[in-house]
């Protein structure tokens, strides 16, 4: 049923023609600028002196393929570090932040343990936490304690991330409003059930993007179980830099972190724009 | 029609030094459409919230049926499956569609199945012209429209008493009345509510008492027509004064 | 004044107490001994810190020459030059007494094996040319690192140049062993001073270094510094 002449919005033809003229011209100046701007760059960067020394010790070709294969294998390993740490840093810290929320006093024992976990491990730098878990536990010799290298140090990396993103957490709960839960609970929901239904899905809606920049952080903060032997992406990289005293491998190492990081942050950006229109009142 | 369904005995109530409630005492009989009038900071919210456990009382005792609710050891869900409140600020949650705000707490707080849960709440979504809405989140409704659902949420749970918290003060006027037909139609079928409200038309239409409140007690109280007609507190009587010549407060 | 570069922490017994410029330890020794070949006195040297990774990256270098125990390989004399070398290498690997390295003579037996190497070695090069362990080797940031796993028993042994490995064994492991120590390679393993590509002071540098190795006073360092060598068993 197609709508009648009086229905539709009336618009002036020559305003139109004019918009669209203009909006034509702008696009126009955007490419152009844009051009011109990376020109510039490329010709800044390639006509200095020392370019074609620093093409060949970053950008050599020869070097890229013949250090890809063993770079690669040590990516994968930065992959499952990552994969396996964020699962538990997102469980942990979940349950230091609630943790720290819970009033009986039967649980300030608890509240206490959480609020010291939170200052220590935020603290002290993850580097530092890496070397400490992965060596020093070991050394104690504790029965039955494994001295897994891998271990230690992906639990360095989940106790630092851990504290890091249970404030995230915690501003995220926080930031429900307390009507919110009075509305839940004079429905006759108790504690656990309005934090689990109601606040708890609202918070995390709320701070996804803190938490994906955490989750694109840890990827990179992978590379430091290096310092404790096992060979990842970067320490491949810097077995063939040294013994060819080329730095290409580096450059190597960092086009595959950023292939992992840059999809994630796309995906972060639409989940955002997802909640954005949900909340939009708007016409559809 | 021996016991009142609600009965509220000399309860005070302060935040920090400032006393809201200095002693009120109330009956509601089951079926009864109690209409709690006064100024802004009378107590009017701070009661209802003292009703369903949501604040505690410093004095005072309030049973609803056979619970005290004031009791140390009251157990607060009990009183809450019991006594619905519905806020001046919808309260929905803004994640969950009409039908899942509706549902939630029949399913995890009474336990029914979930068939039959969403069934019931299309039936009472339908019954207040909300059908349509049900799968729609919060934020694409109107704001008559949210109140509504807010008060479908609340019956899902089959309370014996409904608490009603200044319900149509934050919407736009021609809003105002679709709420009203949805408390008129409870007020029909025997739904025992209190109402603090500023809509004084609607309270001598449907109210079976008015309670004035002011300074934190009951100044006078009485049915409507009588109360309306002939106020015996001066007090009262300047409050309704200043009502008339506003048009509402 | 000539500049000489090495790395931060300097290690015995190439250096002693962290400090290049007291002239004790080998590489300390060798430095100054070239510097006085090429003219300047022990006074006219000064030490600048250069970690090993920025040697040899592109651009001038902030020394005249950088003595870091670093091993020549035609690869990277592509992107620096070397001198002749001052000094032949042999690997070696240590262990803690009756662990799972302690009598193992033959390449054969050290397949088994958890290493633990320091990056950007020929050491390195070593366990994966020539034992091809059936575990990857554990590559650590300094050596430091690697004989901490050892105590630790991360690792079951760990393969240094063998001065490094008489040092370890003497000064930082209670209960460490010598395993044994590689047959030298083929075309064998040298250290050699690091100059930048193109060097003009190449020249004068490698007169510098065949005078001291032809007046015996190279041979005197070496025995007064790595002069522990003999009695170690040698992989066959």
């Amino acid at each position: 049923m197609t709508p009648a002449a009086a229905d539709l919005p009336y618009v002036d033809p020559e305003r139109q023609d004019h918009l669209r003229r203009r909006a034509r011209r702008d696009a126009g100046i955007a490419s152009l600028s844009t051009v011109v701007a990376l020109a510039l760059i490329v010709w800044g960067v390639t006509s200095a002196p020392g370019w074609p020394a620093v093409k060949e010790q970053f950008f050599s070709p020869s070097e890229f393929k013949a250090s890809f294969p063993s770079v690669l294998r040590g990516f994968l390993l930065n992959v499952k570090l990552f994969c396996v740490a964020e699962v538990l840093i997102l469980v942990v810290a979940l349950g230091i932040a609630l943790l720290r929320g819970l009033r009986a006093p039967v649980f300030l024992p608890f509240r206490l343990l959480a609020a010291l976990f939170v200052d220590v491990f935020r603290g002290v730098p993850t580097l530092l936490l890496v070397f400490l878990f992965g060596f020093g536990i070991p050394a104690l010799q504790i029965q039955g304690l494994t001295s897994s290298v891998t271990v230690w140090g992906t639990v360095a990396l989940v106790v630092s991330y851990s504290a890091y993103v249970s404030e995230v957490y915690r501003a995220g709960i926080e930031s429900v409003h307390p009507s919110q839960r009075a509305a839940a609970r004079s429905l006759g929901l108790s504690s656990f059930q309005t934090m689990r239904h109601v606040v708890l899905p609202q918070a995390v809606r709320r701070v996804l993007p803190p938490l994906l920049n955490d989750f694109v952080s840890l990827q990179k903060d992978t590379a430091l179980v290096a310092v404790l032997g096992p060979i990842e992406a970067l320490r491949a990289a810097q077995i063939y830099e040294s013994s060819d005293f080329n730095s290409t491998p580096l450059v190597a190492a960092a086009l595959l972190f950023i292939a992992i990081t840059i999809p994630l942050a796309r995906v972060t950006d639409r989940l955002l724009a997802r909640e954005r229109e949900r909340q939009t009142i708007g016409v559809r | 029609m021996s016991e009142p369904l609600l009965h509220v005995d000399s309860v005070h109530k302060a935040f920090g030094t400032t006393a809201v409630l200095r002693g009120v005492s109330l009956d509601v009989e089951r079926g009864g459409v109690v209409c709690l009038i006064g100024a802004s900071g009378s107590g009017k919210s701070t009661l209802l919230r003292c009703i369903n456990g949501l604040e505690p009382v410093d004095a005072g005792s309030i049973r609803v049926d056979d619970i005290d609710v004031t009791d140390y050891d009251v157990d607060l869900d009990a009183v809450r499956r019991r006594v619905g409140i519905v806020f001046q600020a919808y309260n929905l949650f803004p994640h969950l569609s009409v039908l899942e705000n509706v549902c939630l707490a029949p399913r995890k707080v009474a336990r029914r199945p979930s068939k039959q849960v969403q069934a019931q709440a299309r039936e009472l979504l339908s019954r207040f012209g909300l059908a349509d809405k049900a799968d729609d989140y919060p934020d694409r409704l109107s704001g008559g429209q949210q109140q509504r659902v807010a008060i479908v949420r609340a019956l899902a749970m089959e309370p014996d008493l409904l608490l009603l918290d200044e319900v149509t003060s934050a919407l736009d006027p021609e809003l105002v009345g679709e709420v009203l037909e949805v408390i008129r139609d409870l007020a029909r079928s025997g739904m025992t509510m209190v109402l603090a409200t500023h809509e004084m038309g609607f309270a001598r239409e449907v109210a079976s008492e008015v309670v004035f409140l002011d300074g934190g007690v009951v100044c006078e109280q009485g049915p409507p027509a009588q109360f309306f007609a002939a106020p015996a507190q001066p007090r009262t009587q300047a409050f309704l004064r200043r009502v008339s010549e506003f048009g509402h407060l | 004044m000539l500049t000489v570069g090495t790395d931060k922490p300097a290690y015995p017994p190439y250096f002693e107490n962290n400090n290049p410029a007291n002239g004790k330890g080998f590489e300390s020794a060798v430095a100054y001994a070239v510097a006085k070949q090429l003219g300047y006195a022990t006074n006219q040297v000064k030490w600048v810190v250069v970690p090993f990774n920025s040697s040899y990256q592109p651009g001038p270098k902030r020394f005249d020459f950088d003595i870091n125990e670093i091993s020549i390989t035609p690869q990277r004399a592509k992107v620096v030059d070397f001198s002749d070398g001052y000094y032949n290498v042999n690997q070696a690997v240590i262990a803690l007494k009756g662990g799972k390295a302690d009598g193992v003579t033959t390449i054969e037996g050290l397949k088994k094996l958890k290493f633990g190497v320091q990056v950007g070695t020929t050491s390195l090069q070593t366990i994966q040319d020539i034992v091809k362990p059936t575990q990857q080797p554990s590559v650590f940031n300094d050596t430091d690192a690697a004989t901490k796993a050892l105590k630790n028993g991360q690792v079951d042994a760990i393969v240094v140049d063998l001065p490094t490995a008489f040092y370890i064994t003497g000064a930082e492991l209670d209960n460490g062993i010598i395993v044994g120590q590689f047959p030298a390679p083929a075309k064998g393993e040298q250290f050699g001073l690091l100059m930048q590509k193109g060097s003009p002071i190449l020249t004068c540098v490698n007169q510098a270094v065949a005078a001291i190795k032809s007046s015996g006073e190279l041979q005197q360092i070496t025995d007064k510094w790595l002069g522990a060598g003999a009695g170690v068993v040698t992989f066959s």
